[in-house]
């Protein structure tokens, strides 16, 4: 995983709430084995016309969004499937983090294994960054991961929370296996003790 | 005597490994469920690392949600899956190859147990009360009515499942929600999980394990109280559980992989300590009063967007909150639907029975009790899909194919089906279905296609009268 510091980029805003994870990447798109080209299907379904030409209308197609990497979104983005295409075809897009309102669960823990900064904000930040985004779309906002601060245009500078693991991992590019994998003898010595419960 | 603990707590505390200061807690798996849609790259992060499954005796695998459901022409597997597109039959054929190789149990299209993950678990016995279990696919919550902690994981979870036999796991708050009262008549455990969903939104439960108690949970079925956990994950929770009690023993006792013998014994001993403790404390209480519930349907792209059948689409100008009411307009815009029409008459195209969610026994013997000596309305599309390959020998056993088909419905093959659309069973743009399943988000059973949530009885009753119908006028008595 490429760790991540400090994200400079433009933001682009998918204002609605509760975005479910069919959104981000139908489910006819989950028929592969690995996880290349699920960019191109991003946002499908609200990207493209039926006959495959790109709306115009839509965000993704716009210029701002290309080499944007910071999605601005509402409550509850991610919710639904557990898939994690959702957060392989957003990190192919370009994007390294998602400011929103609150996160689906299984989404958010996803995100945090590839490289996807999930920034939640309170109402009222959520509000102003939201006005400041229709006053002035196209400058661009800073992420510093280690400092876990929000810097836009404004000037102003937003204090975001993240939990110190998941910080970690990010900032040094740590995968969770490798962590998991160094608590064997503990994961041993649980299994000679506990017997309840068990299928075999 | 500690403090009184939930449900919940005593099952993760009976599976914490080791809690590090600063770091999330790592949760001992019980069983790990694998199917071939989420799997595939998860098991490529096991090669690529030189790495071999843990506990190969606690992982089974099926296929479930890219196999066709289209009878097979000549009765052969092979005839069956060459209704399947080349990524699905890939995708197959690398799940066989994986279990192959990695040594694990693998229900493939072949195998008896075939069916999906979500029935067969149970079905076999492998699901019970006190386990931690996962899968990649969010509907894992279903295996909580067992007592069990169950939830969906991401991919490279699955590697971390498949290689250490644990998770890292943030504890989650606890929510109990009480459900007193008795069900109405043709009012059934789907609808007191849609009615749940609607009253606390689809971000309502998120951070919590609900713990679903009261005098109407405990009246319920094993396979009705499945239908209920199922759909916690649809307000947004991380899980759902039911405290077991003797209608989960009488279900368990006897399945292929229940406990036999003295282990019976020693396990119910640690199953009947599970119940949360008198004064247990939850971080939240949610109340549901089950003799108000109505059968419900939903009118708008996410599973909170539901009333009763004898209600209307709500109007946006009734929400206060101008995210909601641009979310409403949205959902209405795309259902085709307008602001304060009544749902009951509302024509509809199709009906799916079946999936994770409703496609058990007793729920296809709910449908076949409407649609027993009526025929699918003029013009309509029925699709029957049993959830497993043997709740469809189960059904043939009772005639109950026979009530469908002689009503002018398609009995199919064991599967996901129309639920997510990934094997060919879809909805065309713009159609209107009726369905047992679990989600209604734009484009789920299809693009373009607009799904109304309910639960069998409705399906059946929208099967033969063409429109979203009250069932209880066409029940007898």
């Amino acid at each position: 995983m490429e760790p991540i510091k400090k994200i400079t980029s433009r933001a682009i805003t998918i204002p609605q709430d509760d975005i479910d994870t069919d959104q981000i990447i139908p489910a006819r798109f989950l028929k592969v084995t690995d996880k290349a080209g699920l960019a191109a299907n991003l946002f499908a379904d609200w990207r493209y016309l039926s006959d495959g030409t790109p709306k115009t209308d839509f965000i993704l197609n716009q210029q701002t969004a290309q080499g944007a990497q910071i999605l601005f979104t509402g409550n509850n983005f991610g919710c639904g499937s557990s898939r994690e295409h959702a957060p392989w075809a957003l990190t192919g897009f370009g994007f390294k983090a998602v400011i929103a309102l609150s996160f689906g669960d299984i989404f958010r823990n996803n995100s945090l294994k590839n490289g996807l900064l999930p920034i939640q904000v309170d109402e009222e930040t959520h509000q102003r960054l939201k006005e400041l985004l229709d006053e002035i779309p196209r400058e661009e906002w800073t992420i510093d991961l280690e400092q876990q601060t929000l810097k836009t245009p404004d000037g102003a500078t937003v204090q975001f929370a993240i939990d110190s693991f998941s910080k970690a991992c990010l900032v040094e590019g740590n995968d969770e296996l490798g962590y998991l994998l160094s608590f064997t003898d503990q994961i041993v010595a649980y299994e000679v003790e506990h017997h309840k419960g068990v299928a075999s | 005597m500690g403090s009184p603990l939930t449900l919940f707590q005593k099952v993760w505390n009976e599976h914490l490994v080791t809690q590090q200061p600063g770091a999330p807690g790592i949760l001992y798996i019980d069983l790990h469920l694998v199917h071939e849609v989420t799997s595939p790259q998860a098991f490529s992060t096991m090669r690529e690392r030189g790495l071999t499954v843990r506990r190969p005796d606690r992982t089974v695998a099926t296929v479930d949600h890219g196999i066709p459901t289209l009878p097979s022409p000549d009765g052969t597997v092979e005839g069956r899956l060459s209704w399947a597109d080349e990524l699905c039959r890939k995708q197959i054929a690398q799940l066989e190859e994986n279990a192959r190789q990695f040594g694990i149990r693998a229900y493939g299209p072949s195998a008896s147990n075939n069916g999906i993950v979500h029935v067969i678990s149970p079905e076999m016995g492998l699901t019970q009360p006190g386990m931690t279990i996962v899968c990649g696919d969010s509907h894992t919550s279903t295996h909580g009515a067992f007592g069990a902690l169950a939830f969906g994981i991401g991919t490279s979870e699955v590697s971390h499942v498949l290689a250490t036999q644990c998770l890292l796991q943030n504890q989650p708050k606890t929510c109990e929600v009480r459900i007193d009262g008795q069900l109405g008549k043709g009012v059934s455990a789907k609808d007191i999980i849609l009615a749940l969903i609607a009253k606390i939104g689809v971000g309502g439960g998120i951070g919590y394990v609900l713990e679903y108690s009261g005098s109407a949970i405990r009246a319920l079925s094993m396979e009705e109280r499945m239908t209920i956990c199922n759909m916690s994950i649809e307000a947004g929770a991380r899980a759902g559980m039911i405290a077991p009690d003797d209608t989960t023993y009488e279900y368990l006792a006897g399945r292929e992989f229940a406990p036999k013998g003295a282990a019976w014994d020693a396990a119910l001993a640690y199953w009947k300590s599970l119940p949360s403790d008198e004064g247990a404390r939850f971080d939240r209480t949610i109340t549901l009063d089950a003799a108000n519930l109505e059968p419900m349907i939903t009118f708008g792209t996410n599973p909170g967007m539901g009333v009763s059948v004898n209600e209307k689409v709500p109007t946006p100008a009734s929400y206060a909150d101008e995210s909601q009411k641009a979310g409403l307009e949205k959902a209405l815009t795309y259902m085709g639907l307008q602001a304060g029409q009544p749902m009951l008459g509302q024509p509809v195209n199709v009906v799916f029975i079946g999936s994770c969610t409703n496609g058990r026994i007793s729920d296809l013997r709910q449908a076949a009790s409407v649609m027993k000596g009526r025929k699918v309305a003029d013009g309509m599309r029925v699709l029957v899909v049993p959830g497993s390959k043997h709740v469809k020998a189960q059904a043939e056993a009772e005639g109950l194919d026979q009530v469908f088909k002689e009503a002018g419905a398609e009995w199919r093959e064991a599967g996901c089906s129309m639920c997510i659309a990934m094997n060919g069973d879809q909805l065309e743009p713009g159609q209107y279905a009726v369905s047992t399943s679990n989600r209604n988000f734009e484009g789920r059973q299809g693009k373009g296609g607009r799904t109304l949530l309910a639960s069998p009885l409705t399906a059946a009753a929208a099967a033969v009268t063409g429109r979203v119908t009250d069932v209880r006028t066409l029940l007898d008595g």
